[in-house]
């Protein structure tokens, strides 16, 4: 035992003595949450629209300066006729185009119908269907304004109320997302790196000729980035509450202890992908390949797991961050207890004890 | 000239003499494509629905056929429970609750006015406002319906309206695998521009072969073209491959000049190439080299409206995105294939590469030293 503690000791020796990479394990979290909490949104606000207004009546004007009040729109360019529009698009800078035909004012009331057009830039469908969708409802109650003059009979009056998040920030769906993202990078390929290295250098041959068991080499070389990503997973939890408001509504305890579980899983997932690889720069490129773009696709972290087609949507559920998500979103934003997250806790337990069983098998204690 | 060719033949056969690289080079782009291309859908169907109708008569049934058959909701369960209803979305089983109250018909004919109730979990704040825009319009539409039914007027004397036409430019199908899968090649190119050529570099540090190519005469110019010359051959055949699978597997329509997009892409690569240079003449280890590369690529990438547009950042951090290549590539490269942009309109954003390449070797050249 006493040899295991001069080992880890030896460990830690490495990591505080290399200040550059110190300096980066705890400052890239931090830097990153504040920009990813602050700018990866999908909410609209003043999207870039062109108007092709053909009857400039007092109502057409006026609708146009509704969608603009509305802060989703910002007029970009007036245009003058049908062929503009084209090349409006083509330029890159517009995401919709709201055609209104002549004599709206006077279509709409003595023809009780006045049309209009709305064009989107379909090449993000994301953005286009929600700029249509948010037009759409704006024009809507605009008409409706318009009616009010004249008092409509058997109006039905919905009122709706936004459960958990009752401003709709899209913060809540994508800092939960992010401190997952964060966390398991840095777990995974902190400690892939660390143990392939010693293969590159050649130091992992004096390792396995020393008493400790590859067992005890591997743990100890693990140790202390269990404590490192430990204090990341606190430093991004307080950052999450702090700057962004993430409340914490179920039991922080609770919430603590899923993190070191997320954090061993990743751990875990880093050694996985030691065992499987030899160099440095096949370990990384692993981790950032194999982890990063899953993990940020199929977690469920920026795209719905419902959206995806089936098999796809069933593939999530080999992805630790899924779950991860789920937990810290129930306890987070919905005060769920153990008995609410069971399910996922046991996945992510089962997923780290699957990673440690392949790895173990997997380590090679003899050269090549 | 000829030390030039040597060299890149050194690293060439290192490249292919490895077998995990190739693995990387060949195999990860295919799954990647394959994979994530089909994950990346923002589409918002199958809103699940919990109805609660306290009043079932006519009307209110009628209202919840309208929902269920629009295609947008799909009814989970029915039921006069409250507290069921609520365990669903607790539990992310519904999306949506409506809340029909008693009386709802009768009120809506005596006093004119009768009031529905939604409910939405909004934890994901932009799928909630789509599932609740749906549901008005929705809602909306059956309320001129009764109103027109039960005051037997017709279109020409009921009360006016403004129908919206839609269309949706360049996708008409709403296809985001269009959207997606030009910005999952730039992600491959970028990976390998910006950390290949780095890591390689500092590779040799650590080993410390760096020192047997110092005292060679290998000259500083032709050690540095020598090490990212490889990997700028090796990513634009990435992106070729890509762009054939993509084409083959995903149809994807290309409109513009592709010519186009490679040569942004050869530019733009240098952009990365400096990058991961100039990361490599301060770091000493390759860990230090991943953590930086990794550190920007990944700000680079989340920023660069690759998944969620810039148009939605907050104003500072669409100035970041002016220092970005990743987002003007992707911008681009969006812009060429699917609207057929054309040199006039990228003329601008190839200056803008071309500058930041010269900036970033620059830079990077003077701060490679050819001493241990």
């Amino acid at each position: 035992m006493r040899q295991f503690f001069v080992f880890v000791r030896k460990e830690f020796y490495h990591i505080f003595r290399d200040r550059r990479t110190l300096l980066i394990l705890f400052g890239m979290p931090v830097v990153q949450i504040i920009l990813f909490g602050f700018a990866i949104t999908n909410e609209i606000k003043g999207a870039r629209i062109a108007v092709l207004d053909q009857s400039r009546d007092y109502y057409s004007t006026r609708l146009t300066g509704r969608l603009t009040a509305s802060g989703y729109f910002a007029v970009d360019q007036y245009l003058q006729n049908n062929h503009e529009l084209e090349a409006a698009f083509r330029a890159g800078q517009i995401k919709m185009a709201i055609v209104i035909p002549g004599n709206f004012g006077e279509n709409f009331f003595h023809h009780r119908s006045a049309p209009v057009q709305l064009l989107a830039d379909a090449g993000d469908p994301n953005t286009a269907t929600t700029l249509l969708n948010y037009a759409t409802a704006i024009i809507g109650n605009y008409q409706q304004e318009l009616n009010d003059q004249m008092k409509l009979p058997l109006r039905i009056n919905a009122t709706v109320t936004m459960l958990y998040n009752p401003a709709q920030k899209s913060v809540f769906m994508f800092v939960p997302g992010v401190m997952t993202l964060i966390l398991l990078l840095v777990s995974a390929m902190m400690t892939s790196i660390t143990i392939t290295r010693e293969k590159e250098l050649g130091t992992m041959e004096i390792l396995l000729v020393s008493p400790l068991p590859p067992f005890m080499i591997i743990f100890g070389k693990v140790m202390p980035y269990i404590l490192l990503a430990f204090i990341n997973a606190l430093v991004i939890l307080a950052m999450g509450t702090g700057i962004f408001g993430m409340p914490v509504k179920g039991s922080l305890v609770l919430l603590l202890a899923e993190c070191v579980l997320f954090v061993l899983t990743a751990l875990s997932l880093g050694i996985l992908i030691s065992t499987v690889t030899s160099t440095q720069q096949t370990a990384m490129m692993a981790s950032m390949m194999g982890l990063m773009m899953p993990t940020v696709l199929l977690s469920g972290f920026i795209f719905p797991v419902e959206s995806m087609p089936r098999p796809l949507a069933l593939l999530t559920n080999i992805m630790p961050a899924k779950w991860f998500i789920i937990i810290l979103k129930d306890i987070m934003l919905k005060g769920a207890g153990l008995k609410d997250v069971w399910l996922p806790t046991l996945v992510l337990a089962g997923m780290t004890l699957f990673f440690l069983g392949i790895s173990i098998r997997n380590f090679k204690i003899r050269l090549s | 000239m000829r030390t030039i060719l040597f060299l890149l033949q050194k690293e060439f056969l290192q490249i292919f003499r490895s077998r995990a690289m190739l693995r990387i080079i060949l195999i990860v782009p295919v799954v990647q494509l394959l994979l994530l291309s089909y994950a990346a859908n923002y589409e918002i169907k199958n809103i699940a629905i919990d109805v609660i109708d306290q009043d079932l008569s006519p009307w209110s049934r009628q209202l919840v056929n309208k929902l269920t058959a629009s295609g947008y909701f799909r009814l989970h369960r029915q039921t006069f429970n409250t507290k069921d209803a609520w365990n669903d979305i607790a539990t992310d089983r519904a999306d949506l609750i409506l809340v029909i109250p008693p009386h709802f018909e009768r009120d809506l004919v005596k006093d004119d006015e009768a009031q529905l109730q939604l409910l939405v979990n909004a934890i994901n704040g932009s799928k909630a406002g789509i599932a609740y825009g749906y549901a008005a319009s929705i809602i909306r539409d059956f309320n001129q319906q009764v109103r027109l039914s039960w005051l037997a007027l017709d279109k020409r004397n009921g009360p006016p309206v403004i129908p919206i036409t839609y269309s949706n430019w360049y996708n008409e199908r709403l296809d985001y695998k269009v959207f997606m899968v030009p910005g999952i090649l730039v992600v491959l190119v970028t990976m390998i521009g910006a950390f290949l050529s780095g890591m390689n570099i500092v590779k040799e540090k650590e080993i410390g072969t760096i020192e047997q190519l110092n005292v060679t005469p290998i000259r500083k110019y032709q050690f540095i073209l020598g090490k990212l010359i490889p990997f700028w051959v090796v990513a634009i055949f990435e992106l070729a491959f890509g762009l054939l699978i993509g084409t083959l597997v995903f149809r994807l329509p290309i409109v513009g000049n592709i010519a186009l997009v490679f040569l942004f892409a050869a530019v733009y690569l240098w952009v990365m190439l400096g990058m991961g240079l100039l990361i490599s003449t301060f770091t000493d280890t390759q860990q230090q080299a991943m953590f930086i590369a990794w550190f920007f690529v990944i700000i680079f990438m989340l920023m660069s409206g690759l998944f969620t547009p810039v148009e939605s950042m907050p104003h500072w951090a669409q100035v970041i995105t002016w220092f970005n290549p990743i987002a003007y590539f992707v911008k681009v490269i969006r812009m060429v294939m699917l609207k057929g942009s054309g040199w006039e309109h990228i003329r601008t954003y190839l200056y803008i590469m071309l500058a930041f390449a010269l900036v970033m070797n620059s830079i990077a050249i003077l701060n490679y030293r050819k001493r241990a």
